[in-house]
């Protein structure tokens, strides 16, 4: 096969998730999900840990199916894999806390139309060994919890004065209810989002200050 | 049957609960395709044409699991047969109307992948809809998807003459507006009980 890549040494394909490719941060790709569960910090982590789950299982039957499955459907047999492993976690959640499936509802289900997880089959995991793609999910999938945490800790410090369902202000806070309803996930995505960006032009502006005169390749 | 009036049904699906700005399924068009105005009106009758025919697609297998009872079939079944229906639609509308083929465009294959056509067959499902509650249903989701795209892509049409700094370019900025819209939305709510 001449699509396959050298394995590079581990590291990267699981770091590359967590940061410089993180899913939500930097690909804006699964928003659906991100924005529609993270209300509270449990929930984000319960929905990312699920969405890793189906990540790795899909990354590595796809992997070691490579071979097999022919060019032309291979995005039908992609989404049936995939789609197999929501079933499983769908069942599991339920199994474990009713409370939790009841509050994240269809949106376990949606976890096979998240863009993020189909992306990954079809860019990597199809294209790379199984150890790779293992670890590229692991990376992603991490990158992914990471993400829905960080928007679901802050909707619900600012929400409800609490964090995992436990109160971190005294009595008196009145929680911003709108960061509790939809539009506090689009602001507080935004609001990650404007963070990332500034941080991002302030270390290229540094950078091209730090280079000597004459090598910077104009543009400002 | 679930004994709410139709037009509740139609009025719960594209205002209260609009599947873009209350329940963030579709995102990624909405984010995509709202950037002109034309676009967004044509991806948003492309997404009402197929969230019906899904719809009563869906109807369909959901009755057909209950009788052989396999309920943890649903997803697979649905998703798979929500894709070849995508497909077969294509493949009609090409043939019938290559007029109508070539203003859909890209739109159509992409919307296979859009979580407000699973989500939809997800929800008909889970508030046990009757036939015709399914239908108002995916109209009053589309149109609720095109309200939303349209509205979005107007503030966006004229966010493009306004002078902003670097950093809130891009989907930063569009998430913001998203979010004013939905809180807009929300003066909807009530409207339908």
């Amino acid at each position: 096969m001449s699509d396959e890549s050298v394995p590079t040494p581990g590291t990267d394909e699981f770091v590359k998730g967590l940061w410089r490719e993180n899913p939500v941060f930097v690909q804006v790709l699964g928003m659906c999900p991100a924005l529609a569960v993270s209300n509270t910090a449990r929930n984000a982590l319960a929905m990312g840990l699920a969405t890793l789950f189906v990540l790795v299982g899909s990354n590595l039957v796809v992997s070691s199916l490579r071979h097999f499955v022919p060019r032309q459907v291979r995005i039908a047999t992609y989404i049936l894999v995939i789609a197999t492993f929501v079933t499983v976690v769908d069942y599991a959640i339920q199994a474990i806390s009713l409370d939790l499936h009841k509050a994240l509802g269809a949106f376990i289900s949606l976890i096979v139309v998240n863009c993020l997880i189909l992306g990954r089959a079809e860019a990597f995991a199809s294209r790379n060994h199984v150890g790779t793609a293992l670890l590229d999910a692991l990376g992603m999938g991490t990158g992914f919890v990471l993400a829905l945490l960080s928007l679901g800790a802050v909707r619900e410090i600012l929400g409800s004065g609490s964090l995992f369902g436990v109160p971190l202000f005294h009595e008196g806070f009145q929680g911003w209810v709108v960061m509790i309803l939809p539009a506090g996930g689009f602001f507080t995505l935004a609001g990650w989002l404007l963070l990332f960006n500034w941080l991002r032009e302030r270390r290229a502006t540094r950078l091209a200050a730090l280079e000597p005169v004459g090598a910077t390749g104009g543009g400002r | 049957m679930s004994g709410e009036p139709l037009w509740a049904i139609f009025v719960n699906a594209s205002l209260i609960n609009n599947f873009v700005l209350a329940y963030f399924l579709g995102l990624c068009p909405f984010l995509g395709v709202s950037g002109k105005l034309a676009t967004a009106s044509r991806m948003g009758g492309a997404v009402t044409f197929v969230m019906l025919v899904s719809s009563v697609c869906a109807f369909g297998i959901q009755r057909a699991l209950v009788a052989i009872d396999a309920p943890y079939l649903r997803l697979i079944s649905f998703i798979a047969v929500i894709a070849s229906t995508v497909q077969l639609v294509e493949m009609f509308v090409k043939k019938v109307s290559p007029e109508l083929f070539r203003q859909l465009g890209i739109f159509l294959p992409l919307i296979t992948t859009n979580c407000a056509i699973l989500g939809l067959a997800l929800f008909q499902t889970n508030k046990g809809y009757d036939f015709v509650e399914c239908l108002v249903y995916a109209l009053g989701a589309g149109a609720g998807f095109t309200l939303a795209l349209v509205l979005m892509a107007g503030l966006r049409e004229k966010l493009e003459l306004a002078s902003l700094p670097d950093v809130v370019r891009g989907a930063a900025l569009s998430l913001v507006l998203a979010g004013i819209l939905s809180i807009t939305f929300m003066g909807f709510a009530g409207l339908g009980s």
